[in-house]
């Protein structure tokens, strides 16, 4: 008999932000890709959070509004021409 | 844009940050304009987590800025500058957000958000062979495109989803996984360690896979 963590479905989905930042001991690492080798719903589970993760990064966007853009350089320019401590 | 070197931009040394700064001392308004361009888009994103609303987003991203020009001086460069910034903009949301009398929460990990995944989808505790095992199959999603959950419907549902979330899960989830940052500097920025981080960032994908489980099994495919 192996002392080796076990863990049972239920727990490997609260695991897998941990695992995925590379958080787990290495003996609970072995167990999770164990388990996850073994559990097709447990490997849906974790493509779903990592596609979670992948999806937000294709939501951020660029755009500075222009009418944000114009003040902020125009207080740019107010802070420039302004009293500043050297 | 995601960055995902650190604090600072692709390619960007901790000596050329200096320089950007001295820059910016010196009133270099194209150094300024560029970091506007760089770091905006994020600012407003995470000045949306604290509840408010697009105007009042960008009031805080403008204060944000103000201060940051007038306290360039006390800038040691021990963080990044794009911590620093976003620290500032950070306390700048929540500020504007107490003047407006909005709930924000933001001391604790909060235990609420329940489970990962509804207790109804395992076998219970006392089953002598399936105890905590999956009752149900779960789609990997594999076949559904990028695009799919990218546009349109499923992209209005994501982000309404997302501005769903408690403040801190949401500022945790906008820095991680929507700009790309680093555990360590989101740790940074919002104060937190790293556990409660990943506590929180843990509880934002999960109720956002809900979400878009949700979504999904109400179209077809």
């Amino acid at each position: 008999m192996s002392d080796q963590p076990a863990f049972v479905c239920q727990e490997i989905v609260e695991l897998v932000t941990e695992y995925l930042d590379g958080g787990l001991e290495p003996s609970e690492r072995l167990a999770f890709e164990r388990h996850v080798a073994i559990c097709p719903p447990c490997r849906g589970y974790l493509s779903q959070l990592r596609r979670v993760s992948r999806v937000a990064g294709g939501l951020s966007e660029d755009d500075v509004p222009e009418s944000l853009r114009t003040s902020l350089l125009e207080a740019f320019r107010g802070w420039k021409s302004g009293p500043r401590a050297k | 844009m995601v960055d995902t070197e650190g604090g600072r931009a692709a390619g960007q040394s901790a000596s050329e940050e200096s320089l950007f700064v001295e820059a910016l001392r010196g009133g270099d308004e194209l150094a300024f304009a560029h970091a506007v361009d760089r770091f905006t888009p994020a600012m407003l994103r995470l000045a949306r987590v604290y509840g408010l609303g697009a105007e009042a987003c960008e009031d805080v991203v403008q204060e944000t800025w103000l201060r940051v020009l007038r306290s360039l001086d006390q800038f040691g460069g021990r963080s990044s500058f794009r911590t620093w910034l976003f620290a500032i903009l950070g306390n700048c949301a929540l500020g504007r957000a107490r003047a407006d009398r909005r709930f924000v929460s933001v001391s604790s990990t909060e235990s609420e958000g329940g489970p990962a995944v509804d207790e109804s989808r395992f076998f219970p505790a006392q089953h002598p062979r399936w105890a905590g095992a999956w009752t149900t199959l779960v789609d990997s999603w594999e076949t559904i495109p990028d695009e799919r959950l990218l546009a349109g419907e499923a992209r209005d549902r994501f982000r309404a989803a997302i501005d769903e979330l408690p403040a801190r899960h949401a500022a945790v989830f906008v820095l991680r996984d929507v700009e790309g940052w680093s555990s360590d500097e989101v740790c940074l920025v919002l104060e937190l360690s790293p556990e409660n981080q990943r506590v929180l960032l843990h509880r934002a994908r999960t109720r956002l896979r809900t979400a878009l489980e949700e979504y999904l099994g109400r179209r077809p495919a």
